[in-house]
C-alpha cells in the first residue's frame, strides 16, 4: 500500500530524514518509535503533504501512485489521514460544517456522490456515539476551546467519519488520561481491517498495549535503525533508546 | 506549490468582480461641476418645494467653507469636485414609471444580472419570504415593489423624491434632524446635491410585514452618487431594512457620499443591514469607488433600539461610521461589522455610540479582514455623557490578516463623564495560519475553500445578525471576494 524508498528531506537547510525505507502492506499496523528530534513528526507531516519540507531524494508511492506529486487534499481523497500531534483550532467553523465539507470534498475528488445533509447527519452522529462524545460538540467550532484530550478524541472522530485507508497517527496518545486512551484505541481498532493500514507514531509503549502493532520500527537520526515485532517496543520501554543508537 | 505566505497572497490576488458590467441606458446627465446653479437645477428637475431648495443652498454654502477630513487612516489623490457630475437619470425615467411594466426593460435586465429580480419578486409574492425592494440607478429611484401590501399596513416605502412630493410634512419634520446639513464635509455635500434614496415610515404600533430593501447602482461614467435615506419608526413599531450596492468596473475613481438618518421613537426598533459591494478597483489600485458615508441613528424615545449590521467588501476607500445617539432612557445601540480589504483597498470604519439617556446600552462587534496590500482600520468612539447613569458598552474588535503585506489598525476612543458607566473592550489580531490551512487541506478541503471557510468562521458573530437570506448572500460575497487561482 505504502512504499517509501530512500527518502531524504530537509527543512531550513537542515537534513531531517536521511534515507527512510518503509513498506506498509494492506491491513498492517506499524509503530514508529524513537527519541525526540529523530524525524518522526517530519515523516508523518510529509506523508500528508506538508509543504515546508524539501524532498532531496527518494520516492513514496501509495496504491501505485506517486504520492509526492499530489497536494494535501488529493492525498486525503486517496485515503491518507494524519492525526495531528497538535490539532488546530478553527474558530467559528463548526465541527459539523468542517466534517461535511471535508467528506464531500473527498467524495467529489473521487467522483462519488456527495452526501446530503440528512445522510451526513445520521452518519456523523453514529460515529460521535462510538467515540462517546457529546453530540453538542458538533455545533462547536473546530477544536475551539477543546482540552488537549478532547482534541485528540476529535482527531479520531474525524478519522472514523472520513474512513481513510492509511491512518498516520502522530503521538495521538500524548496528553490522554487512561480512559481517553482506551476510547481512542477503541476508535483505531474499530477502523482496522484487511484493507486499512495504520502507522502509529509514539514515544511510549502504552498505546501499543491497546493497539497491537504487527511491526515496530525505531527511528533515530533520520533513519530507521532497527525493525522488529511487538516485542521490540517492550524492549525499548525497558532499555530506552541509547543502546540502539550506539549499535547504529 | 507551497502553502507559504506568498501563495496565500496569490490565492486572494485574482479577485473577480461579478457586478462589473455597464448597462447601456440612454441617460440625461448634468455636465460636471458644482455651483449654486447646479444645486438649483437638481432641485428644479425634481420639482421640489422652496424649503428643500433652501436646505440645499444652506448646505452648499456651508460646504464651501469646509475642508475634507484628513484624520482617517486612508490615502488617496485629491478629489476634484468640479469634475463630478451631480445628476444622472435614465432618460426613459423622466416621466416616472407608474408600475414595473413601464420600467425600461434594460434596467430590469440590469437588476436581474445583479440577482435582484424585481418582477419575479412581485410574481412570487407569498411563496418566498417576502422582501420589498426599492432600486436606485445612478441618481433616481426606478421602482419599488410590494407598495400595495405595505400601504395596507400603513407603511410608506418609496423613493425620497416621491416622499418629498407625497409626504412633505414628514420629510420636512425629520430631514436633517439626525445628521444636520453642516455635520461634516461629505454630509454637507450630500445635503446640497442629494438626488435620490429611500424613504421609510412605519406608523405607531406597526410591525413592518416584510423586509425592506434598497439596491443602489452607479452606472454612468463620471457621476457621483449622493443618496439620502430617511427611516422613521414611530412608537412601538419595528422594521428591518437592507441596502445593497454595486457599480461597474471603471478605471477612474467615482465618488459616493451618502447620508442615512434613522429615527426611532419610544419602544421602536430599527434594524439596518448593508451589503456594500461597490467596485473596489483593480489589483494595482486603479479605479474603484470612494465611499464616504455618514450614517446615524437617533434612539429618540425610551427603550428604542437601533442595530447596524454591515458587510463591507467593496470600494477603493471606505470612510464610514454608522452611529447611534442613545437619547432615550434604556435605549440600545448595536453595531456589527465585517469589512474586507485587499489589493489596494483601504477602509477606515467603525462606529460612535453616544450615551445620553439613563441605562443606555451599546454593543460593538467589528471584524476586519485584510488581504493583499489591503489596509484596515477600526475607529470607534464610546461617549458617556454626565446624565447617562448606568450606561454600558461592550466592544469587541478582531482583525484577521491574510499574507504579510496588509495591515490592520485599531483606534478605540472613549470619553466617560459618568462614573457609573461600565465599559468592556476586547481586541485581537490574528493571521490566517498556515497550520489552519494545512489542517483543512489534510482533510480534503481545497485551499481556496479552506481560506473562505476560515474567514467565514471569523465573521460568524456578525453574519448571524443579518436576515437569513442575506447572511447566505454575504457569505457567498466573501467567498467570491477571496477567489483566486491556486498555484
Amino acid at each position: 500500500m505504502l512504499d517509501i524508498q530512500n527518502l531524504h528531506a530537509r527543512i531550513e537547510g537542515k537534513d531531517i530524514l536521511q534515507g527512510i525505507d518503509l513498506r506498509i502492506g494492506a491491513g498492517e499496523v506499524h509503530a514508529i518509535m524513537g527519541p525526540n528530534g529523530s524525524g518522526k513528526s517530519t515523516l508523518s507531516k510529509l506523508l500528508a503533504g506538508h509543504e515546508d519540507y524539501t524532498i532531496t531524494d527518494g520516492t513514496v508511492s501509495f496504491d501505485g501512485a506517486d504520492l509526492l506529486e499530489l497536494n494535501p487534499e488529493e492525498r486525503a481523497a486517496k485515503g491518507i489521514f494524519l492525526g495531528f500531534q497538535y490539532p488546530v483550532e478553527i474558530p467559528g467553523v463548526s465541527n459539523m460544517v468542517f466534517l461535511k465539507a471535508a467528506l464531500n470534498a473527498q467524495r467529489k475528488i473521487r467522483g462519488e456522490k456527495e452526501l446530503d445533509a440528512a445522510d451526513f447527519l445520521a452518519w456523523v452522529k453514529h460515529r460521535v456515539k462510538q467515540m462517546q462524545m457529546n453530540p453538542a460538540m458538533l455545533s462547536r467550532g473546530v477544536n475551539e476551546g477543546f482540552s488537549g484530550g478532547e482534541k485528540k478524541r476529535n482527531e479520531i472522530l474525524q478519522m472514523l467519519v472520513l474512513e481513510p485507508k492509511l491512518m498516520v497517527l502522530d503521538e495521538t496518545d500524548s496528553g490522554l488520561d487512561i480512559d481517553a486512551l482506551k476510547i481512542v484505541a477503541d476508535g483505531i481498532n474499530l477502523m482496522r481491517s484487511k484493507e486499512r493500514s495504520v502507522l502509529l507514531v509514539t514515544h511510549y509503549q502504552r498505546l501499543l498495549d491497546y493497539v497491537k502493532p504487527d511491526y515496530v520500527h525505531v527511528l533515530a537520526g533520520g533513519r530507521i535503525v532497527k525493525s522488529g515485532g511487538p516485542e521490540l517496543a517492550l524492549e525499548l520501554e525497558e532499555k530506552g533508546y541509547g543502546w540502539i543508537q550506539q549499535a547504529a | 506549490m507551497s502553502t507559504n505566505q506568498e501563495d496565500i497572497q496569490a490565492l486572494v490576488r485574482n479577485r473577480t468582480y461579478s457586478a462589473g458590467f455597464v448597462t447601456d441606458v440612454d441617460s440625461e446627465t448634468l455636465p460636471p461641476g458644482l455651483n449654486e446653479d447646479v444645486v438649483r437645477a437638481i432641485s428644479a428637475r425634481k420639482q421640489e418645494p422652496e424649503w428643500l431648495l433652501e436646505f440645499r443652498l444652506k448646505a452648499y454654502r456651508r460646504w464651501l467653507k469646509m475642508t475634507e477630513p484628513k484624520w482617517a487612516h486612508v490615502h488617496y489623490p485629491p478629489i476634484d469636485y468640479q469634475a463630478v457630475s451631480y445628476y444622472s437619470a435614465p432618460k426613459s425615467m423622466k416621466d416616472a414609471p407608474k408600475s414595473l411594466d413601464e420600467v425600461d426593460p434594460k434596467l430590469l435586465e440590469t437588476y436581474k444580472k445583479l440577482g435582484i429580480p424585481l418582477r419575479e419578486q412581485e410574481m412570487l409574492a407569498g411563496v418566498q419570504p417576502q422582501v420589498a425592494v426599492d432600486v436606485v440607478f445612478d441618481s433616481v429611484s426606478v421602482g419599488t415593489t410590494f407598495r400595495k401590501k405595505l400601504a395596507e399596513a400603513g407603511v410608506i416605502f418609496c423613493s425620497i423624491s416621491e416622499a418629498v412630493r407625497e409626504h412633505p410634512e414628514l420629510v420636512r419634520k425629520y430631514l436633517g434632524t439626525v445628521v444636520p446639513f453642516g455635520d461634516n464635509f461629505y454630509a454637507a455635500l450630500n445635503s446640497a446635491v442629494f438626488t435620490d434614496g429611500s424613504f421609510v415610515f412605519i406608523p405607531k404600533g406597526v410591525r413592518c410585514p416584510m423586509e425592506l430593501s434598497t439596491y443602489f447602482r452607479i452606472n454612468e461614467r463620471n457621476t457621483g452618487q449622493f443618496e439620502r435615506t430617511l427611516i422613521i419608526a414611530e412608537e412601538s413599531s419595528h422594521v428591518s431594512y437592507l441596502e445593497g450596492c454595486t457599480a461597474p468596473q471603471r478605471d477612474e475613481n467615482q465618488l459616493h457620499a451618502a447620508v442615512v438618518e434613522l429615527v426611532a421613537l419610544d419602544d421602536a426598533e430599527i434594524k439596518y443591514s448593508t451589503v456594500q459591494n461597490w467596485y473596489p478597483g483593480d489589483e494595482n489600485g486603479v479605479g474603484g469607488i470612494f465611499n464616504f458615508v455618514t450614517k446615524r441613528g437617533d434612539c429618540r424615545g425610551p427603550r428604542s433600539k437601533i442595530s447596524w449590521t454591515q458587510v463591507e467588501t467593496g470600494s477603493a476607500v471606505t470612510w464610514k461610521y454608522p452611529s447611534c445617539i442613545l437619547r432615550g432612557d434604556d435605549s440600545v445601540g448595536e453595531f456589527y461589522s465585517v469589512a474586507l480589504t485587499h489589493h489596494r483597498q483601504q477602509a477606515d470604519t467603525g462606529t460612535k455610540m453616544i450615551h445620553i439617556g439613563k441605562r443606555t446600552k451599546s454593543t460593538i462587534v467589528s471584524k476586519g479582514i485584510a488581504a493583499g496590500h489591503g489596509q484596515q482600520a477600526y475607529r470607534g468612539l464610546v461617549r458617556v455623557l454626565p446624565g447617562a447613569e448606568g450606561a454600558r458598552n461592550y466592544t469587541q474588535c478582531d482583525s484577521l490578516l491574510i499574507g504579510d503585506k496588509c495591515g490592520a489598525h485599531t483606534f478605540p476612543y472613549t470619553e466617560i463623564r459618568n462614573p457609573s458607566a461600565i465599559l468592556e473592550h476586547e481586541a485581537t489580531t490574528s493571521k490566517i495560519g498556515e497550520d489552519q490551512l494545512f489542517y483543512a487541506r489534510s482533510r480534503g478541503i481545497a485551499e481556496e475553500d479552506a481560506v473562505s471557510m476560515i474567514v467565514n468562521g471569523f465573521c460568524k458573530d456578525v453574519f448571524k445578525e443579518l436576515p437569513m437570506e442575506f447572511a447566505v448572500e454575504a457569505q457567498k460575497l466573501l467567498s467570491v471576494s477571496l477567489e483566486g487561482s491556486v498555484g
